[in-house]
Order: C-alpha cells, then sequence, then structure tokens
C-alpha cells in the first residue's frame, strides 16, 4: 500500500507541475485559452461533485452560483468603479454572494429528494435566469461588461490561467479533504440511505446545507474569474443551461463521489467541447456529437473512467490467481456502516 | 379590468387544458418508469415541427396530420425507451436517466437546428387566424378545437388507465414494479408502451403549441420542459389529476399576472412551485414517498 501510496504522491505532484509549466511551454494564446477553460470547470467540476457527488442530491442548479458570482463581481467593478488587476480582489466578492444565495436555496431545496430535488434546482435556475433579464442593475438582456485590461496581448492569458488554476486545486484539495473527514463521511452515508443515517444521529439538513453552500462558494468565486477573463455576461450565458448539463457529464465521466473523477473528466470535456466548436464552424454539429458522447459515457461506462478503470487493473493484476482472491462487486463496508462505526465510538 | 381578468381566466383554462395533456404524459412516464424525460419539451417542439413539415409540404390539414405524428412520436418513444433507458440499472441510475433524456434532448435539438434553421416558425390554418366571438371577447377558434381534443385524449387515458387490463398493469407497476413483476406483469413491456404513450402525446401538444405559442424554434423546448416540469411537481410526481388540476391552475395564474406584469409572467411557476414545496413537499396531490429499500 505503501508504494500506492507513493505513487499517487508523485502523481499528483506530477500533474501538478505539469499543469504549472503548462502556458510557459505552450505559449500560444489560443492554446494557454483552453488551459484557462479547463482550469475553471476543474474548479467546478470538484465542487459540485463535492456537494452533489458526495451527497448524491443532483444539482442541476449550480449555474445560479457561478451566474450570480459573475454578476456580483460585475456589478461592482462597474459601482465601485474598480479596474486592471484589481477586479481580482473582488473575486471573494462573488464567493460570498454564492454562498449567501445558497443559504435560502437549500433551506428549501433540500428538503425534498431525487427527482423533485433535481427538479426544484431547475426551477431556482429559471428564476434567477429571469431575474437576470428583467433587473436594471443586472443590465438587462445585454448583460455586464468587464472592465478594459491594455495588457501584453501574448501572455495576457497568463494570470487568468494561475488564478484559475489557483482555484482548481483548491477546490480539489477541498474535495480531498472532505472526502477523509468524518464531515464527507456523512455525506456519503446521506447517499447511501438518508433515513438510516439520520436514525444513526447524523444531522442531514445541515450537513447537506453546509456542502451545497460550501459549494456554491467555489461556484460563484470561479465564476467571477470567469467574468472577467471572457470579459462580459449576458444572462444566457452568465446562466447557462449547458453549463450544469456539462459540469454533470463530467463528474460523471470521471466518476461520481471519487476525487479525481471530475478533474479528469473537466481535462477531457472541456477542452474537447471547444475543440468541437472551433473545429465544427456549423454549431449544431457539435451539439449532436455532445450529446452521442453523453449517450455513449452513460451507456457504456456508466460508473465513469476512475472506478472502470480501477476495475480493470484490479482485474489485470488478479489474473491468473484463485477466483476467490478477485474483490467482490461491491468491496468494503458501504458508507452507512463505516459512519455507524464512527458514530459509535466515543468523540 | 373585470373583462381582462375574466379573459384571462378563460385563456388559461383552456390553455391549461392542452398543458395538462404534455404533463400526463410526463407524470405517467414519471410513475411507471421512475424517471424525468426531460426530453419531453423537445419532443413537443419535434411534434409541432411535424405538423409544419406535414402542413408546408403536403398541405395536410393540422388536426389531420395529428393521425400521421401521434404514431410516429410513440414509436420513437417507444423506440427511445428501448435504446436508452431500458439498459440503465443500479444505484446511479435516477442521475444517469436524466443525463440520457438530456442528450437525447441535445440531439434532437441539434437535427432540428441542421433541418430547420433557427427561424421561428408558426403554424397557421383558417383556425388560427380567425376567431369567434364569445362572451364578449374574441377566441380563436384553435383554442376551443385544441382544448376539446385535449379533454377527449385526458378521457381516453383515463379509460386506458381505469378500465383496461393493461392500465392495471400499469398501475400495478406504478404501486411497486417488484410486486407487479413477481404476479407476472411483463414490466418492460409496460415500460416500452407507456413510455410510447407519454411521447405520443406531445405530437398534439407540439400542434398546439406550435399554433398558439405565437411561433417556436429549436430551443422553446427548455422554456417547455421547465414549466412542465414545475407543473408535475406541483401537481404532486405522479399523479394523473394532480397534473390536470396543476395546470389550469398554473396557466391560470400566468395569464393573470400577465396582465399586470408581463415579464415576470413566467416567473410565477418557478416562485409558485418554490413557494408550495416550502409549505407541502409533496405537491397538491402527491403521497408521501415510500423509502425504496
Amino acid at each position: 500500500m505503501t508504494r500506492a501510496r507513493a505513487l499517487q504522491v508523485a502523481g499528483v505532484v506530477a500533474a501538478l507541475a505539469a499543469a504549472v509549466a503548462f502556458p510557459q511551454v505552450f505559449t500560444n494564446p489560443a492554446v494557454t485559452n483552453y488551459g484557462v477553460f479547463a482550469m475553471i470547470f476543474v474548479a467546478v467540476a470538484s465542487a459540485w461533485n463535492t456537494f452533489s457527488g458526495f451527497s448524491g442530491y443532483i444539482s442541476l442548479g449550480h449555474a445560479v452560483f457561478f451566474g450570480s458570482g459573475a454578476y456580483a463581481v460585475g456589478v461592482a467593478a462597474r459601482d465601485w468603479h474598480v479596474g486592471g488587476a484589481g477586479v481580482f480582489g473582488l473575486m471573494p466578492l462573488g464567493a460570498a454572494v454564492g454562498a449567501l444565495i445558497a443559504v435560502p436555496f437549500g433551506l428549501v431545496a433540500l428538503r425534498v429528494r431525487r427527482h423533485t430535488f433535481i427538479v426544484i434546482t431547475i426551477a431556482m435556475f429559471f428564476i434567477f435566469q429571469l431575474m437576470a433579464y428583467n433587473f436594471s442593475f443586472t443590465g438587462g438582456s445585454s448583460g455586464l461588461d468587464a472592465p478594459f485590461l491594455s495588457w501584453n496581448l501574448q501572455t495576457f492569458n497568463n494570470p487568468f490561467y494561475y488564478t484559475a488554476l489557483a482555484c482548481a486545486v483548491a477546490a480539489t484539495a477541498v474535495a480531498w479533504l472532505i472526502r477523509r473527514s468524518r464531515f464527507g463521511l456523512q455525506l456519503r452515508a446521506i447517499r447511501d440511505d438518508e433515513d438510516r443515517a439520520r436514525g444513526l444521529g447524523v444531522h442531514a439538513m445541515r450537513v447537506k446545507l453546509a456542502a451545497f453552500v460550501l459549494s456554491a462558494a467555489i461556484t460563484g468565486l470561479v465564476g467571477g474569474l470567469w467574468f472577467y477573463y471572457i470579459a462580459q455576461v449576458e444572462p444566457s450565458t452568465g446562466f447557462d443551461p449547458l453549463f450544469d448539463l456539462f459540469v454533470v457529464l463530467m463528474a460523471f465521466l470521471g466518476g461520481l463521489g471519487t476525487v479525481s473523477g471530475p478533474v479528469l473528466g473537466a481535462l477531457i470535456i472541456e477542452p474537447g467541447q471547444l475543440y468541437l466548436t472551433t473545429v465544427f464552424t456549423n454549431a449544431y454539429l457539435s451539439e449532436i456529437l455532445l450529446g452521442a458522447l453523453f449517450l455513449v459515457v452513460v451507456l457504456f461506462m456508466p460508473r465513469g473512467v476512475i472506478p472502470t478503470g480501477a476495475e480493470w487493473i484490479t482485474k489485470l493484476r488478479t489474473r491468473g490467481r484463485p477466483a476467490a482472491t478477485s474483490m467482490p462487486q461491491a468491496p468494503g463496508p458501504t458508507a452507512v456502516q463505516e459512519a455507524q462505526a464512527t458514530q459509535e465510538a466515543p468523540r | 379590468m373585470a373583462r381582462e381578468i375574466y379573459e384571462a381566466i378563460v385563456d388559461g383554462i383552456l390553455i391549461g387544458g392542452v398543458y395538462a395533456l404534455m404533463a400526463v404524459g410526463l407524470t405517467l412516464i414519471f410513475g411507471v418508469l421512475d424517471i424525468i424525460n426531460i426530453a419531453q419539451g423537445i419532443l413537443v417542439v419535434l411534434g409541432a415541427y411535424l405538423s409544419y413539415g406535414l402542413a408546408a409540404r403536403l398541405h395536410i390539414d393540422l388536426f389531420v396530420g395529428l393521425l400521421v405524428t401521434v404514431p410516429a412520436m410513440f414509436v420513437l418513444g417507444v423506440a427511445i425507451q428501448w435504446a436508452f433507458i431500458r439498459p440503465l440499472r443500479g444505484r446511479e441510475r435516477v442521475s444517469m436517466t436524466l443525463l440520457v433524456s438530456y442528450a437525447i434532448a441535445l440531439i434532437i435539438e441539434g437535427i432540428l437546428y441542421e433541418i430547420a434553421g433557427p427561424d421561428v416558425r408558426n403554424l397557421n390554418a383558417w383556425y388560427v387566424t380567425s376567431s369567434v366571438h364569445l362572451f364578449g371577447f374574441y377566441l380563436a377558434y384553435i383554442y376551443l378545437f385544441g382544448f376539446a381534443l385535449a379533454v377527449v385524449l385526458v378521457l381516453a387515458l383515463y379509460l386506458l388507465l381505469y378500465r383496461t387490463g393493461f392500465g392495471r398493469s400499469v398501475r400495478a407497476t406504478m404501486q411497486d414494479e417488484t410486486a407487479a413483476r413477481l404476479i407476472g406483469i411483463d414490466t418492460n413491456r409496460v415500460a416500452a408502451l407507456t413510455f410510447g404513450i407519454g411521447v405520443a402525446v406531445t405530437a398534439v401538444g407540439g400542434m398546439m403549441f406550435g399554433a398558439t405559442n405565437g411561433g417556436f424554434n429549436p430551443n422553446s423546448g427548455y422554456d417547455l420542459i421547465s414549466r412542465l416540469l414545475a407543473i408535475i411537481i406541483l401537481g404532486g410526481l405522479g399523479s394523473i389529476g394532480g397534473a390536470l388540476a396543476s395546470s389550469v391552475f398554473m396557466l391560470t395564474l400566468q395569464s393573470l399576472v400577465d396582465i399586470w406584469q408581463p415579464q415576470w409572467a413566467t416567473a410565477v411557476f418557478y416562485a409558485a412551485l418554490v413557494l408550495v414545496l416550502v409549505i407541502r413537499p409533496t405537491g397538491f396531490f402527491g403521497r408521501a414517498p415510500v423509502r425504496a429499500q
């Protein structure tokens, strides 16, 4: 196990080094643009997974936080006349607004489960999109513009890339820490069987709401950065139904509820999607292809790349040994049983 | 003002009847298959385009065209269920079916854009353009015809569900799939046919939507599905009576708000949904969820 742990650490360090070196090696702005978007979505997919992947409550309303973060930064920059690099300093405002919205949103939506929860998040999403269209401080359907930056075009993307990378690393680290913690265990117990988890003393509402707010804060933070990077936000881009869909697909492709899954999913899907839209000038064709990709992932890799891959590796390593040693379908105790053990232990 | 309110209520009830038909399809699919068919919205739009194609190319009357589009949509529904919904199993089935139906919606939307383009279309016929003077205001015939057709079809669905052997199988599957299978019901067949029926009604809904909505394009599906979802949740998931009542309630509410605050009229749907769920998490007519084992 120590060797596996060492390999894991080496892998993470190598991935981080590659991520840091990326804009130094590929200096073409068209390429670093891919990097910025990929990092933005790594952060968002990780944040989404920290709530939805761990708790099993599938949110299709995270665009609410993303868009609100973008609008919060946009409105603040406009009204307080913040310009230049100072706008980066406004990003925490995006996080705060995301978290503030998540509290009442969560208090309403988390009372219901499964399908109803999903639909409530969609409904919230449409309410927010409509508000962005109809209020005057949001600029209506023409949206908001970010302050103009007179930076060197060749290295323009780099500050954004490194900020996005920092967000992505932070979001992934948060997911990792939560997954290892008692809090994460409670979340997964809720996913496996909420009633039983409550019976065992998990304060389900408090735990779910905490994860929801945390996830929303990170999403809002990244929303602010995204706004500053693409330099404008409109109701249809800030609150975009496809955003929610992509984030879910990323987490799903990589492996729902794993730490590395959403990262991998975002790294595959976001550049792939950007590439498709540049290759096929016909946006409709790329839409059809994306839908087809969705179907392939869900039908042939229903548990995601990471769990399926791990299974293949286990199969390869146990090949030739007696069948009895190979892992059964669901190894180890379920999260509820683990939680039970934790709850019984003295605090 | 009194006349406007009165008119809005009549409008709401008539259009509500059409939404009821689409919502019943969606809630029936949910009840039997335990999935939310996100593609329902774009399927309605597809139904509208099919009617449009038949009317524009072959000069077939909109209502006569339904004889072609309804069976076509039924077959499409059965095919979608067979190819993409049936294979999904396991713990993540809720999110997987959601993704699959969303993917199907994307593909259909892309194909519609590819073939028909983003231009806004309208379904036209004499009964869309000419109105009848009724109780002091003018009303296009299509509203009356469509409402009548919706009522007939909802009644037919009711008879199918409560007066036939197949209907009994469907209701048994809705109550408890395992038990239904144990007593010899072919639940796979029930699921496929239910999905087909749920999709077939979108052909009618689409024709009505295309004729009354004041234009549609492939993007109209998002707005539709979110409204339909609000309706079926408000009515209580899986409750057919609830879907009927909440369609009429929501559409009436919307057309009332439309008098004073037209730009917020759509928000009423979602705001009403949130408010009702704060008070009653299972919707108007929903049963308390049975704990899954």
